[in-house]
């Protein structure tokens, strides 16, 4: 078959094609698609580092300038996934130095990075651009002291929410004085005080800087002094946000903000005083994001700023708000699109604010365009999450937190079954749903008959048998992530499902009924999945095969499956069922 | 080679790992009132990553809560203040800070006459609500007690805390 069109023109073509989705469809259209393509892709996004080997990556695609790669299962957040288990970046750095030297983008989910892959990228890539380290740990300060000093041309740093080990704050002072083309910083999630002289003089020479987000060691009092060299910022996050009240740090402060006409996102906000607040009020209408979820103030105070953002579009806020300032947010921004409510206190026995189902119902029926929620609350009903899920069809990321595993509806004491039920049949574009409360099996039929679209759910201390996860394997049709804990699942439903693991990017196991005997099969009938039982308890051949794993990890690989960094309480069954120790 | 069948683990139950009740027992969600006559609950045991919050959250949360600011009012003063205490080591510093931001002079501590030679005396309102003189108690102690502070005309101080 003959194609009419050059390379070229198929080229230009495929360069309008951004997702890596629509790419990677394009490449199997055939030989000759496939080809053309690869050459030409400049961008790839790798979900699960595991699922490819930089050797694989770097023959098929020659010309990479930007990278985006995610390493360990998202249950690592909870600390489910022990210590050192993998997801080193060194070995995709190191292996991407020699072959792309012109690489400028690198974007690092849940990895582990060192400060020698830090020094590597800052020496390694002349025209390095972009460093994103989101959720990652394993450097410190002097890593990012070396990007700092060698990356000419760096525009974006940012570590959104990175373990960083501060050894000091003079990492910064590192950003030689003709370096100007810092467009994005993000230094908010490290501890110690940078050289306030060298922050601004680093801002005052930045001329394209639009994000700028603190840390808390950056007093108030300087605040202003920043923001004024910087009035252009499109997103600002504020240091500590609290000092004496004095009206001439006020005037000041308000000053600077009332400069800034682009702003449009806010963060920070540690240790608010409420008195301050009203600083930002110029910058209010201008604003769609705003992150208070670090901010201890009372509901009174989070309405009246919260009430001068008519455009908001996303807001993470803590419980302090309560029901009642959720229900004024509701009254005052139609636009909201995303709301994440989180716990001031999670631990505690008792609700230490008044915070219940009855605030999202309220965002729910007040605002139209409300797609993403995500709720820490301590009761629920059926029938608010009924009344949710009419008012709101068109969520497409629903996640709630009961804090008390296993809750029941707390009206009926029945379980929430037909809630999530009417969740998953009213919300038909769905796509990342996490479940808590008291749930049989039932609401994994109602999940698996419905939730087409449904590609991440999360799932703990529910279910009753198999059947819920067999409902959810064989009816999910667009799963792709897929995350249990605590859950009376095993071997029968996975099994029964083998196929359907190699659709999806991975399945994470904790504390359910899998046992070691049923992870062996799976690894023989399906090649090319990566069968990983964590197990803290030692060999799992020591034990008898039915006893249940700690915890079980499945991924689809197309490289060995025997990973070089595999720990000693990680075993990798191979096709042979034998088991290989580190 | 032995094995510990450990079929506890393995065994199918609603209720959560490391309890032995078999359902868990309906949740009472309504506050407890202060003269219920239940007793209180026992202290939970804590499950590993459970509520999902991500440890980078949690450590934030943990030092905003343990906030120390308190109010300060001062006698014949039109609106109140408020200072950190966590920012001073030690009484001096506090009266330092205090002698500052309100311009005025405080004197000198003495166990026997309280504040002696100023107008000001610094009172404090401790967690049982009591109105008790600044100094008497180890600095550590006054801090975690200290839920306001109150800068008072040493005339109407005379008589309060001083050891008799």
């Amino acid at each position: 078959m003959a194609y009419s069109f050059p390379e070229e023109v198929l080229e230009h073509v495929f360069s309008f094609l951004s997702s890596p989705r629509d790419r990677n469809a394009v490449s199997l259209v055939c030989k000759s698609w496939y080809e053309i393509e690869r050459w030409c892709r400049h961008r790839i996004f790798v979900g699960n580092c595991y699922a490819v080997s930089p050797e694989i990556v770097i023959r098929r695609f020659p010309e990479l300038r930007a990278v985006e790669m995610k390493g360990k299962p998202h249950f690592a957040d909870f600390n489910l996934v022990p210590e050192g288990w993998g997801a080193y970046a060194y070995p995709w750095i190191a292996a991407m130095a020699e072959a792309y030297p012109f690489l400028e983008e690198i974007k690092l989910k849940r990895m582990v990075v060192t400060d020698e892959s830090l020094e590597l990228i800052s020496k390694s890539y002349k025209n390095f651009k972009s460093l994103v380290l989101t959720s990652c740990e394993g450097f410190t300060t002097d890593g990012l002291a070396s990007i700092a000093a060698n990356c000419r041309h760096l525009k974006e740093l940012d570590l959104r929410e990175s373990e960083v080990e501060d050894l000091s704050g003079h990492w910064l002072s590192h950003f030689p004085d003709s370096c100007t083309s810092l467009v994005s910083l993000n230094m908010s999630c490290l501890g110690s005080e940078v050289s306030f002289s060298a922050l601004e003089r680093l801002v005052a020479r930045s001329p394209n800087l639009r994000t700028l987000r603190l840390n808390r060691a950056v007093p108030l009092e300087k605040l202003a002094n920043l923001v004024r060299h910087a009035p252009q910022l499109v997103e600002l996050g504020t240091g500590a946000y609290s000092a004496e009240i004095r009206s001439d740090t006020f005037s000041s402060l308000a000053d600077a903000f009332s400069a800034c006409k682009q702003l449009k996102a806010l963060s920070g906000f540690w240790d608010v005083v409420p008195s301050y607040l009203p600083a930002v009020y110029s910058a209010c209408s201008g604003i769609t994001s705003l992150n208070l979820s670090y901010a201890a103030i009372p509901s009174s105070d989070l309405v009246k700023l919260i009430s001068q953002c008519q455009n908001l579009q996303r807001l993470w806020v803590l419980d302090y708000i309560e029901d009642s300032g959720l229900e004024a947010l509701a009254a005052s921004c139609k636009d909201l699109q995303e709301l994440r409510v989180f716990p001031s206190d999670p631990f505690g026995a008792e609700p230490n604010v008044s915070l219940t189902e009855q605030g999202l119902v309220s965002v729910s029926e007040g605002c139209p365009k409300l797609e993403s929620v995500l709720y820490f609350c301590r009761q629920m009903s059926n029938a608010a999450l009924i009344a949710i899920a009419r008012s709101r069809p068109n969520f497409i990321r629903f996640r709630l937190c009961i804090i008390e595993p296993q809750a029941a509806d707390y009206l009926t004491l029945e379980p929430l079954d037909a809630g999530f039920g009417a969740i998953v049949e009213n919300c038909k574009e769905l796509r990342r749903l996490s479940m808590s409360g008291l749930l049989t099996d039932r609401v994994f039929k109602y999940i698996g008959t419905h939730a087409k679209k449904l590609e991440m759910l999360s799932i703990a201390f529910a279910g009753d048998s198999d059947l819920g996860l067999h409902h959810v394997l064989s009816g999910c049709d667009s799963l792709r992530k897929l995350e249990i804990r605590d859950c009376p699942f095993g071997d029968k439903a996975l099994l029964a499902n083998a196929a359907k693991l190699e659709t999806m990017r991975s399945l994470w196991m904790s504390s359910c009924s899998v046992s070691f005997g049923a992870c062996k099969l799976l690894a023989q009938k399906m090649p090319r999945l990566n069968v990983e039982v964590i197990d803290e308890r030692g060999p799992p051949d020591s034990r008898l095969e039915s006893c249940s794993v700690e915890r079980v990890y499945v991924y689809r690989t197309v490289a060995s499956r025997q990973r070089l960094d595999i720990p000693d309480f990680v075993w990798t069954l191979d096709e042979d069922s034998s088991m290989r120790y580190s | 080679m032995d094995c510990d069948l450990n079929l506890k683990a393995t065994e199918l139950r609603l209720g959560l790992p490391g309890t032995t009740d078999a359902i868990s027992p309906p949740k009472n969600n309504k506050r407890s009132s202060p003269d219920s006559d239940s007793a209180p609950p026992p202290p939970k045991a804590q499950i590993v990553g459970w509520p999902p919050v991500r440890s980078y959250r949690k450590n934030n949360l943990a030092e905003a809560e343990s906030g120390s600011f308190v109010k300060v009012s001062m006698d014949g003063a039109p609106y109140l203040r408020k200072i950190d205490l966590k920012v001073y080591n030690c009484y001096l510093e506090l009266l330092e800070g205090l002698e500052k931001m309100f311009k005025l002079t405080i004197g000198e501590y003495s166990e026997r006459e309280g504040y002696k030679g100023s107008e000001y005396a610094p009172a404090y309102e401790d967690k049982d609500g009591d109105l008790m003189l600044v100094g008497d108690v180890p600095w550590e102690m006054f801090k975690s007690s200290c839920k306001r502070l109150r800068i008072m005309k040493a005339s109407d101080a005379r008589g309060l805390g001083c050891a008799v």
